[in-house]
């Protein structure tokens, strides 16, 4: 390989007087001045939230409105801090989702302890647990920064969902009844 | 004693003195004040920022347009600025030596008080300088004898805090202030020999200075005393890139982080008068005082020509209090090593240098 000597030169009078390097850094400043500012009025202005952001977690509902949690705890269990706790619960036989089966009786998220890592979004076989765009939690005690299942649905609200797959398990189980039938 | 008391109380000059020293104070206190204002918005609009925007008063929000301008503007946060500092818990800890403590920040503001009484403003229609000790011939030696003694404060104030930090900086801000010194009165003095002349007896009085300008200003003339001048006067007023006794980074703020306050108002008070009495002493040496424009002797005559006078020495305070200010956001701070060598081996030959080369032209001009 060829070598290149790179020059070590000193520096020139002009360089060691400081002050071109002043007038031009001068310069940059005097150019970034007048340039607008690039921050926003907070609380007046908003930011726009980008796709995949990760703020608040949050549960959600398919589009005919069911819960779509089934209480399988595997956030609680992966989550690092700690910060979820679910109390798990059944599903009345008279109820319509009674093949779902379980539902969570209490979910709490502490979001004290969240560090909005995501990982329970991840691992959740239903899709049922989102960190959407609310960038923002406050409260004036430790009681009130717990999110409970009600405020979790709340603030989740409804997502597409494009499997339906306890609506199709419900589907195929019918078949199969009628089959044997 | 009863003459005496007369002549303190109940004579109208003395009511007339008072009331022109409390003038110049409040309008130095403000210009103190709004230049903290500047220095907070032009960093924020050098940075992309806004800067404070928010406070206001409901009275003053109230005016239409106005209210608004002035909110956006932040020109009420210096007053809400000195309240927080005048109502604050003025804390004195246990491990200061007390009187120095609580004398220090006196002692950085008095001097900047004091230099303010030979400063000039401007000119009546009569010829009389606005100033407030009219007829002092020795304007210059005395600003800087007076001006100088702020660094007391900051040494009393290093050593009272009984922190090495502080101490630290005291050091740096004197053995500072002392290599320039030097520098500063050599610049000054090539202008002297340049402007004043043996006959009269107010050779070193400002106002002769200025009015040498009347034609030309001496930035033109020495534009090399004008360059050490302006280095060490940021020298003098600790800025940037010379704020040795605080530097954030290596003494973590120096004496800033020891007093709180109004204790610390008035070491910022300090800081910032010394600026304006810096550029002022550069404005009225080497950018002709109230001079409009170079090569334009006066615009107007009797009172216009006065307050057009006055309009510019301000208009000049103004552009070079930004100037402070912009370069504080451009330039890093100097290691302290290099503000020495700056100083003792860079100003001071070049200085020397500058002042025989001027010495010799007019003693072979004759
Ligand atoms: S949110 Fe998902 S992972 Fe957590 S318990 Fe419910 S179904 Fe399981
Ligand atoms: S985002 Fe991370 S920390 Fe927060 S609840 Fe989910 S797993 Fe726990």
């Amino acid at each position: 390989m060829a070598i290149k000597v790179v020059q070590r030169r000193p520096l020139s009078l002009a360089e060691r007087t400081y002050l071109p390097q002043i007038l031009a850094g001068l310069k940059v400043t005097w150019d970034n001045l007048r340039r607008p500012p690039v921050t926003l009025q907070y609380p007046d202005e908003r930011p726009t939230i980008p796709q995949g952001y990760r703020g608040v977690p949050t549960l959600v509902r398919d589009p005919h409105g069911r819960e779509k949690c089934v209480s399988c705890q595997l956030c609680e269990f992966v989550c690092p801090p700690k910060a979820i706790r679910i109390t798990p619960g059944e599903i009345s036989e008279t109820a319509e989702n009674t093949h779902v089966e379980k539902a969570p009786k209490e979910f709490e998220i502490n979001m004290l302890r969240c560090i909005y890592c995501g990982l329970c979004q991840e691992v959740c076989p239903e899709e049922a647990i989102w960190l959407q765009n609310q960038y923002s939690m406050t409260g004036r005690t430790r009681e009130e920064m717990v999110n409970n299942k009600a405020k979790l649905y709340e603030l989740g609200g409804t997502l597409p969902d494009s499997h339906y797959k306890w609506d199709k398990k419900k589907a195929e189980a019918e078949k199969q009844k009628h089959a044997h039938h | 004693m009863e003459q005496i008391l007369n002549d303190l109380v109940l004579s109208p000059a003395w009511y007339y003195t008072a009331a022109r020293g409390l003038l110049v104070i409040v309008v130095l206190m403000s210009i103190a004040a709004y230049s903290v204002l500047l220095e907070r918005k032009a960093s924020a609009w050098i940075q992309g920022r806004v800067g404070p925007n928010r406070t206001s008063h409901p009275v003053i929000a109230w005016i239409p347009f106005l209210g608004t301008f002035l909110m956006k503007g932040g020109f009420i946060q210096p007053a809400a600025d000195g309240l927080k500092f005048l109502f604050k818990e003025d804390a004195l800890p246990g491990h200061v030596r007390k009187i120095t403590y609580i004398l220090a920040p006196c002692v950085a503001l008095a001097p900047a008080l004091i230099a303010l009484v030979m400063l000039p403003f401007g000119e009546l229609p009569n010829g009389k300088i606005i100033t407030l000790c009219p007829g002092a011939d020795v304007g210059v030696l005395f600003m800087f004898a007076i001006s100088s003694l702020g660094v007391y404060g900051i040494a009393l104030a290093g050593w009272s805090a009984n922190s090495k930090y502080p101490f630290l900086g005291a050091v740096r801000g004197s053995a500072q202030l002392i290599s320039y010194e030097l520098a500063m009165g050599l610049s000054v003095l090539t202008v002297f020999l340049a402007t004043a002349t043996p006959q009269e007896n107010n050779a070193l009085s400002l106002v002769s200075m200025v009015k040498a300008q009347t034609g030309i200003w001496n930035v033109f003339v020495h534009p090399i005393a004008a360059l050490i001048f302006l280095i060490c006067i940021f020298a003098e007023a600790n800025r940037h890139p010379f704020d040795m006794p605080e530097s954030e980074t290596d003494l973590v703020g120096g004496f800033h982080t020891e007093y709180g306050a109004f204790k610390f108002g008035l070491f910022f008070v300090a800081e910032y008068s010394h600026m304006v009495i810096g550029s002022s002493l550069f404005i009225l040496m080497f950018l002709g005082g109230w001079h409009i424009l170079p090569w334009v002797p006066t615009i107007g005559t009797g009172v216009v020509a006065s307050l057009l006078g006055l309009a510019a020495f301000f208009i000049k305070l103004a552009a070079f209090l930004f100037f402070f200010v912009w370069v504080r956001w451009t330039v890093p701070r100097f290691r302290y090593d290099q503000v020495m060598r700056i100083g003792w081996r860079v100003l001071l030959p070049i200085a020397v240098a500058n002042l025989i080369v001027y010495f010799l032209w007019y003693a072979f001009k004759g």
